[in-house]
């Protein structure tokens, strides 16, 4: 009996065996020759008959454009949100193969599919880095090959700045500046501009690039205001838990003397919100605390809708069409401008406010309705 | 005659191993070839994005071999990045001083290990894994930032590329020739004095004998304890330096590097034909668990539209697969044996 299970084993393995000699022999003998040899795909088995029609398709269509994407992951909402933009963006329809790489939160997954999609000859190569730092040796191969790469959402620092055609993002400063020209806006246009205003900061995950254009926004707002106060800035590493942990321990410091709560995120205003009904206050315009909120997701909007948080800024995910244009204007022969900034609404509880001016220019506020949220694509 | 059987189901585990190696391949080589499968520079990107791994991976093969386990060794790849990048640019050291410094971290590693493993004869599991939680905390005591690496001379080792004398043809119908970095061939080279070590010197029978059965082992005279802590101590050691290989794929030290590594190694050895309960396994066949691994993950990048998560399925059946295989490999033997 052990001895028929083994023979079938080795029989097995001795099939397995010839059909790998016979098969590399075939594929080697024609790499070279590119990929003129569809004929001999026969002999290889039945298996890669289709494989070929569709690379004889592939070649026909020609004007497609093969385009790599290395993603994070899926760790979010605003993640999932992103993907989905650049996978309906890069869509057959439009023209584009998409190849897309989940890189589960890995830095040495995202190389080793960057050098993947070099050796598949990508036309172009698209990055949402797990991590800012570490590129320089991949992008290289990549700009050897001559892939252009464009980098979205996170910055990389490399040490050669040509290594990356271009970058999508979000600029965070801008948003944090907009948030505090509304509310300068809300506070004058509801007659309290001259009262004392004081503010507490729910930071984002120190040393990430939104919690800093965040709180830099914020900062400059405040020291352009004698009547306003920054009482306190403290983590709450976007996460509910510790936005509503950070708040419990403020209310306790400060009380009522709080009017303004400024997170950082959606999920930190979700628990600053529950801290400050449970300590008996009550949020909102009318209420005991203004609560300032950035990301503007589905559930952080309909918490504006039910006048729980005031204002809402968004940030973004939707980087697919903006990476299209830039691809475009690459295929056509043209510049691009290197850094390039996602187009972000802002959203209010009530049309108080009309429009913020940053630098000269005016932004127009939403007032938030179902209709609204449920037009959003995320 | 007993010897010839246990030499048997080695390279039994290790053929099937191979095959199946070659097999994954050349499917990729056939239903891909349009996407870039078939060129050379495709097959030697699993060396270069598996180069670390590779080394810990025969690091793990050899506590394996012995009947232990080393869970520490993603930590440690972590934490000898953390502290090199650390070193190089917040201290200015000389790239080689932390080269040093990446390996003594790891030989001591195996030191302390080895000796609560083998002295005080505690779980390996128990061991390492304090060692695991241990150089992870201690990676973002050293810093919790990301700090990219700029250090000249370490720069110029990562991106110094070894041109090979071949190449491929890309789209545009230029000559592209294939290239390895000096990580490949250190990586390649653990592989070869190991598996030499393990086959011909003392120390490599001693492995054996003391995972087939420590008792007899002891009884044969060997010294156990002192074999077990050479082998943590030669792992924690391959566990520096596979660190360092990898933080020359990463450029970066940061404290989630490397997270589920010493999984990855533990199954590339399983793969590659290496008994959990020791006595059985070669690291050239862990080096094939590597390239199996490796080749899963590139061919599912290659399809594009299949969520990367497939990789882990896969590899859990094949995983799977193995663990059955070996399982009625043992049986077999145990009637064998009866017989």
């Amino acid at each position: 009996m052990k001895k028929k299970v083994l023979a079938a084993f080795m029989v097995a393995c001795m099939s397995l065996g010839m059909m790998a000699c016979g098969g590399s022999g075939d594929t080697t003998a024609d790499a070279p020759a590119a990929d003129a040899g569809t004929a001999d795909a026969g002999a290889a088995g039945t298996e890669s008959a289709p494989a070929a029609d569709a690379g004889a398709e592939d070649s026909a269509a020609g004007g497609t454009i093969t385009i790599g994407f290395s993603q994070v992951g899926a760790e979010s909402d605003w993640r999932t949100a992103n993907s989905e933009s650049m996978k309906s963006t890069f869509s057959k329809e439009n023209g584009y193969e998409l190849i897309f790489d989940d890189a589960q939160q890995k830095q040495e997954n995202q190389i080793a599919a960057i050098r993947n999609f070099i050796q598949q000859e990508v036309d172009y190569i698209v990055l949402a880095p797990v991590t800012e730092t570490g590129w320089d040796a991949v992008l290289q191969e990549a700009k050897d090959a001559g892939i252009p790469v464009i980098i979205v959402d996170r910055m990389v620092e490399v040490s050669d700045d040509s290594l990356f055609t271009a970058w999508v993002g979000s600029n965070f400063q801008l948003e944090g500046e907009k948030a505090a020209a509304w509310l300068d806006a809300y506070l004058t246009a509801a007659g309290r501009g001259e009262e004392e205003i004081n503010i507490v900061d729910i930071q984002g995950t120190i040393g990430a690039s939104a919690q800093i254009g965040r709180t830099n926004g914020l900062q400059a707002a405040v020291d352009a205001h004698d009547n306003w106060t920054l009482l306190a800035a403290e983590t709450g590493e976007f996460t509910q838990a510790k936005g509503q942990e950070v708040m419990e321990s403020l209310l306790k410091q400060y009380g009522d003397q709080i009017d303004v709560v400024y997170c950082e995120n959606d999920n930190e205003a979700f628990g600053a919100i529950d801290a400050i009904e449970q300590a008996g206050y009550t949020v909102g315009l009318d209420g005991d605390m203004i609560v300032m909120s950035f990301d503007s997701t589905n559930a952080g909007l309909t918490d504006v809708l039910n006048t729980k948080i005031s204002c809402n800024t968004e940030c973004n995910p939707l980087h697919g069409p903006r990476v299209a244009d830039i691809i475009q204007k690459l295929e056509a022969g043209g510049e691009v401008e290197k850094e390039q900034y996602v187009d972000e609404e802002i959203f209010a509880v009530d049309g108080t406010v009309a429009t913020v001016n940053v630098d000269g220019v005016d932004y127009e506020v939403t007032v938030v309705t179902q209709d609204v949220i449920d037009a959003r694509a995320y | 005659m007993k010897r010839t059987k246990k030499i048997n189901s080695n390279t039994f585990l290790l053929m099937i191993t191979i095959v199946l190696f070659a097999v994954m391949y050349i499917a990729g080589m056939i239903i891909f070839r349009e996407n870039g499968f078939a060129k050379p520079q495709m097959f030697l990107n699993l060396f270069i994005s598996n180069a670390g791994l590779i080394v810990i991976a025969c690091g793990m093969t050899i506590v394996m071999i012995t009947g232990g386990i080393d869970i520490s060794v993603g930590s440690v790849t972590a934490l000898v990045c953390m502290v090199m990048a650390y070193a190089m640019e917040n201290k200015g050291m000389n790239a080689y001083v932390a080269v040093v410094i990446a390996l003594a971290i790891g030989t001591l590693y195996g030191i302390v290990q080895g000796y609560l493993v083998a002295y005080l004869e505690i779980q390996p599991f128990i061991v390492t894994l304090a060692g695991m939680f241990f150089g992870r905390g201690m990676t973002a005591v050293v810093s919790t930032d990301m700090i990219a690496i700029t250090n000249e001379t370490f720069m110029a080792w990562a991106k110094c590329k070894i041109m090979m004398p071949f190449g491929s043809y890309n789209k545009n119908g230029e000559f592209q020739q294939a290239y390895i970095y000096p990580t490949v061939v250190i990586a390649l080279v653990v592989v070869i004095v190991i598996s030499i070590v393990l086959k011909y010197s003392k120390f490599g029978r001693k492995l054996y004998a003391i995972g087939g059965n420590a008792q007899s082992a002891l009884m044969m005279g060997l010294d156990v304890k002192k074999t077990k802590m050479q082998a943590y101590v030669l792992d924690g050691f391959l566990a520096g330096l596979g660190g360092f290989l990898f933080c020359l794929n990463s450029c970066a030290g940061f404290v989630e590097q490397a997270k589920g590594l010493e999984m990855d190694a533990i199954s590339a050895a399983v793969i590659g034909g290496t008994l959990l309960s020791g006595g059985v396994g070669t690291v050239i066949g862990s080096l094939f668990g590597v390239l199996i691994k490796g080749t899963i993950t590139s061919l599912i990048t290659t399809q594009g539209t299949l969520s990367s998560w497939w990789v882990r399925i896969t590899l859990s059946a094949l995983l799977c697969f193995f663990i059955v295989l070996q399982a009625v490999i043992a049986s077999i033997k145990k009637k064998q044996a009866k017989n």
